[in-house]
């Protein structure tokens, strides 16, 4: 049975169309990283995914349970870890824990806190207010609160935002080690390197719907071939060196201050300049082919 | 509703409910000081002012109650308004829009129905503590203790139900916190102001005293003074009242904050 099924899925606010016929499956125990730009619907599905957002039509099954009738069910087995800190900040860390493993039904609610303090590693500030804790506390310990009840199925929305790359990397040894364990994960993202270090699979989802998926390498492989021509200069050049390699039938796009030739090992004589900088092609490159948005 | 563990998910678990609360209570913890110093000191402070400069000035008694009885008796129901309605708009408001508990509490297995319940139902305990607390100095102003007064605590609870519902659905209508203005000023303070606290409604104009009958404090009013000073049989119409008044305004407040939280 797949962990999450959408078949379909429409979700319209007003003229904005943000979920457009979104057909998804999630199977037990992998890391699905749903990869996309800003708007393209990532959040909306999240929100289908957990009952607050209904959708306006198609088929939407979480742990079994039909949506949105059976949702409180299959939030009652899936945790959400928010893109967005809510923590109570005036309550200390380990009422934050306790008062959601109560939400959750947990039976022997000081052993759920106790997890989550081991998970969070702050069995030593457990009495401490949340608001005298460091911005990547509080972030792990968001993630044992979703955790508390030690979920099927767990649902990253975009679990790194805004943070710093030391605090980014803790979450991910976090998550990675979730993986390990088997627990379903879904995780949206707009990062490449958050998707491409933690997912099994990635789904690349644009305009409401999902528009390539497969593993990175499997992505990689399928949309940018092996390897990318990166060729600086000034911009008149690099509009000449844009039109011979787009005669050629190859993809550039733009790459900050220079042009990436995408599949540059299928370039003819001429397509790829001498000092061009040769590099493995990489799940960003598929990312902005596909997306047209350059990448983070 | 039944999970494959074999737990079932009803309609207004006591659970959900009970859990939503132990967030408020562990919230509560942190600031009850203040709010407790404040809700003490305001009714004193009031009954210095209103209760013995006035009745020392222009009005001795009411209706043969020593006016700073009169006052403090009325005063239960602007603790309870003030300790219902208020937090209730801000409470909800900054919880939904600024702080984003919300999203976390939905994301948990607790339907809006029972987030809104236990909103309403922790604000009405509270509130019907808080509200006591005006009477209770009353006695020490000299009004004379009186069994009828241990029902007090179920009116107050009962009309804050009610205030508690109106403030979550004023939450869920305005779109910025500034409109809370509006609401304190065309309701808030006109309902307080002729709920018959300071002043005996039979002495406005006529259209006024038929809308005061309309007013839930004012009904709260009247059976807090039954309470220290002999009930009526009508009284026992007031209560059933603001049973209604809470109930009518529970189904209002959790169709709004469906229509708000839920897209």
């Amino acid at each position: 049975m797949a962990a999450i099924e959408l078949r379909g899925a429409v979700k319209r606010f007003g003229p904005i169309t943000a979920v457009d016929g979104l057909d998804l499956e999630v199977p037990e125990g992998i890391c699905l990283g749903l990869l996309g730009p800003n708007g393209a619907g990532k959040s909306t599905t999240m929100r289908l995914l957990t009952g607050q957002a209904i959708a306006d039509s198609g088929e939407l099954r979480v742990l079994g349970h039909e949506l949105p009738g059976d949702a409180k069910a299959a939030r009652a087995e899936m945790g959400v870890v928010p893109q967005l800190d809510n923590l109570d900040v005036d309550v200390t860390v380990e009422d934050n824990l306790a008062v959601y493993a109560r939400l959750y039904r947990v039976a022997d609610v000081g052993a759920a806190v106790d997890r989550g303090l081991d998970l969070a590693r702050l069995r030593g500030r457990r009495r401490e207010a949340v608001d005298k804790l460091s911005g990547g506390m509080r972030r792990r310990l968001l993630l044992a609160r979703g955790l508390v009840h030690e979920p099927k199925l767990i649902l990253l929305d975009e679990p790194t935002v805004g943070l710093d790359p030391q605090i980014r990397t803790e979450l991910w040894t976090l998550i990675d080690d979730l993986r390990t364990r088997g627990t379903t994960i879904l995780m949206s993202t707009h990062y490449i390197e958050e998707a491409e270090r933690l997912a099994d699979e990635v789904a690349v989802m644009d305009k409401g719907r999902v528009i390539a998926r497969a593993t990175p390498a499997e992505l990689i492989a399928a949309h940018a071939g092996t390897h990318t021509a990166e060729v600086y200069g000034p911009p008149e050049r690099l509009t000449e060196v844009r039109a011979v390699a787009e005669e050629q039938g190859l993809a550039v796009r733009p790459a900050g201050p220079a042009i990436a030739i995408v599949g540059s090992e299928r370039a003819g004589d001429g397509a790829v300049p001498d000092d061009a900088v040769i590099r493995a092609a990489s799940l960003e490159d598929v990312f902005v082919l596909l997306t047209g948005t350059d990448a983070e | 509703m039944t999970t494959p563990t074999g737990r079932r998910l009803r309609r207004l678990e006591p659970a959900a409910i009970s859990g939503v609360m132990s967030r408020e209570v562990a919230n509560f913890r942190t600031y009850w000081k203040g709010t407790t110093f404040s809700s003490i000191l305001e009714p004193i402070v009031y009954l210095i002012a209103f209760g013995l400069g006035l009745s020392a000035t222009l009005v001795d008694e009411v209706n043969g109650v020593p006016y700073v009885q009169f006052v403090g008796t009325g005063m239960v129901a602007t603790a309870v308004i003030f300790s219902s309605a208020m937090p209730a708009m801000f409470g909800t408001f900054v919880k939904h829009r600024f702080q984003n508990t919300y999203d976390a509490i939905l994301a948990a297995p607790v339907d809006v129905e029972e987030l809104v319940s236990a909103e309403m139902l922790w604000i009405g305990a509270r509130a019907s503590v808080y509200g006591c607390v005006p009477l209770l100095v009353t006695i020490g102003f000299g009004l004379d203790p009186a069994w009828g007064m241990l029902l007090v605590p179920i009116f107050c609870f009962f009309t804050a139900l009610g205030f508690a519902g109106f403030g979550v659905t004023m939450a869920a209508i305005v779109a910025k916190i500034d409109q809370f203005n509006y609401v304190t000023a065309l309701f808030v303070t006109p309902l307080f102001l002729v709920s018959g606290a300071f002043f005996p409604i039979n002495e406005l104009p006529e259209g006024f005293r038929i809308l005061a009958q309309l007013n839930p404090l004012h009904q709260l009013v009247e059976l807090v003074r039954g309470g220290a000073f002999g009930y009526d049989e009508i009284d026992l119409i007031r209560f059933a009242g603001l049973v209604v008044f809470a109930f009518v305004m529970w189904r209002i407040a959790v169709n709004r904050m469906e229509a708000r939280l839920i897209d």
